[in-house]
């Protein structure tokens, strides 16, 4: 039997060991895992898909392990995604998330993966996308991915989950970097999170005014108090995200949500899958270094060039 | 294809000691492998969930509280029922304060190499290496 019947069939008996192993194959780029995602794409479609974001250090992991609690509560099953930045030296890595998500670790309706960015910048690893796909398909009813600490422009998270929770912590910032661009414009749910600390407050009224600014949402994303060490706030905070979830579904916009999760899976694809067609085509017929020759000699420039090797290799036969 | 070395540094049973720990996880991680740090005071059923989720090629313990006896053989007692199978794919390491006349035992009861004080991070990770069973 190929390794990948193998891992499918355990996917289908919902063994934990066979989903473990379908995520190793899936972000090792083995050739097995065309199979597998194959069968997981027929299968998904039941998790609701939460992406938890936010700068390093605001709480994220400790509120993954009191949102696990509060699920496991109702009980509902969860799956969690965690990713932790690798080194771009060495390519190791040091996956700390469960020093923080301590509970429930034997809890048969828990399953935790720890996953390294591997080199990708937007906050997830490459294939956090086909990964998330595998929880789904495995049945979870919710899915948490757990972003690695962000800046301003890691969001690549939206493009995946249903629901995005943004995580902030008092005391990081003022009015000025509520109103930037990137992370805060992609919140469904924010979260303050450490909200015993004295400027939790005026945090909250800042969010609450930039928020304010814009006069028509379809859904005014809602600002939730936490203090994820003690699971205060945590419930509640539940229910914002299912409320959320539940207006998605109302409005039909769920199906956006997940057409806009295909477009992203398909558009990081095709960019790898042409980067490498082009660059092994021209190693491979000297033409590589020919352009690199070029460009040391001052004789052209990157842009012109790449268009010259993508009309080369990809436009032929068109 | 790219396969990564993933390794679990567990801290299994009561003590609180984890400077060792993470000096080793910092090693692995220099030397190119993605490590999961399981946090102080896991239950050996603890880290063996954990082995399987994460789908790690080695557990490497860390221990000083004088428990070695009693807890490296109910981890890999533990790896086995987890995993379904007595053939194990993961390589287990041991390290800490060992006492030698303890290998012996530990290595018949499922630990695949102890490593003790004074050990070199770098023999550490070329063992590694070598003997990674898949």
């Amino acid at each position: 039997m190929y390794l990948h019947n193998q891992v499918i069939q355990g996917l289908r008996d919902r063994k934990r060991a066979a989903l473990a192993r379908a995520v190793t194959l899936v972000e090792d780029g083995s050739e097995h895992a065309q199979h597998i995602l194959e069968e997981a794409y027929r299968l998904k479609g039941r998790s609701k898909i939460i992406g938890i974001t936010g700068s390093p250090g605001v709480g994220k992991s400790t509120l993954v392990d009191s949102l696990i609690e509060a699920i496991r509560e109702r009980g509902d099953s969860v799956g969690v995604i965690a990713v932790d930045p690798s080194s771009p030296f060495t390519g190791g890595a040091i996956l700390g998330d469960r020093v923080r998500v301590r509970s429930r670790t034997t809890d048969d309706g828990v399953f935790f993966r720890s996953l390294a960015s591997r080199g990708y910048l937007g906050g997830l690893s490459r294939n956090t996308g086909d990964v998330i796909t595998l929880f789904d398909a495995f049945g979870f009813d919710y899915v948490l991915v757990e972003t690695v600490g962000t800046g301003q422009s890691e969001v690549d998270i939206m493009r995946y989950a249903h629901s995005v929770l943004v995580v902030m912590a008092p005391g990081l910032g003022d009015d000025i970097q509520a109103i930037k661009a990137g992370i805060l414009e992609i919140g469904d749910v924010f979260c303050v999170n450490k909200a015993d600390r004295p400027d939790a407050d005026r945090d909250v009224a800042v969010l609450e005014a930039m928020l304010g600014l814009n006069k028509d949402w379809q859904w005014r994303p809602p600002v939730v108090k936490t203090v994820a060490s003690q699971g205060k706030g945590v419930p509640e905070l539940l229910d914002k995200i299912d409320e959320h979830l539940g207006f998605l579904k109302q409005g039909n916009l769920l199906e956006e949500r997940v057409s806009r999760s295909y477009l992203a899976a398909l558009e990081a694809n095709l960019r790898r899958q042409t980067v490498e067609h082009v660059l092994s085509k021209s190693r491979s017929d000297g033409s590589l270094d020919c352009a690199l020759k070029q460009l040391s000699e001052g004789k052209t420039y990157p842009a012109a060039l790449a268009r010259q090797l993508v009309e080369k290799y990809l436009c032929s036969g068109v | 294809m790219d396969r990564k070395i993933r390794v679990l540094v567990g801290k299994p049973g009561l003590d609180g000691h984890d400077r060792g720990a993470k000096v080793i996880a910092r090693s692995f991680r220099d030397a190119g492998m993605e490590v999961i740090y399981s946090g102080l005071h896991r239950t050996p059923e603890e880290l063996a969930r954990m082995a399987v989720e994460e789908d790690v090629d080695v557990v490497a313990c860390s221990i000083l509280s004088g428990a070695h006896n009693t807890l490296l053989p109910r981890v890999v007692e533990c790896l086995k029922k987890e995993k379904g199978t007595d053939e194990l794919d993961v390589l287990v390491l041991a390290g800490g304060i060992i006492p030698v006349e303890d290998v012996e035992f530990l290595k018949q009861n499922g630990v695949d190499e102890v490593f003790g004080p004074g050990t070199s991070t770098q023999d550490i990770v070329e063992y590694t290496r070598a003997n990674l069973k898949r």
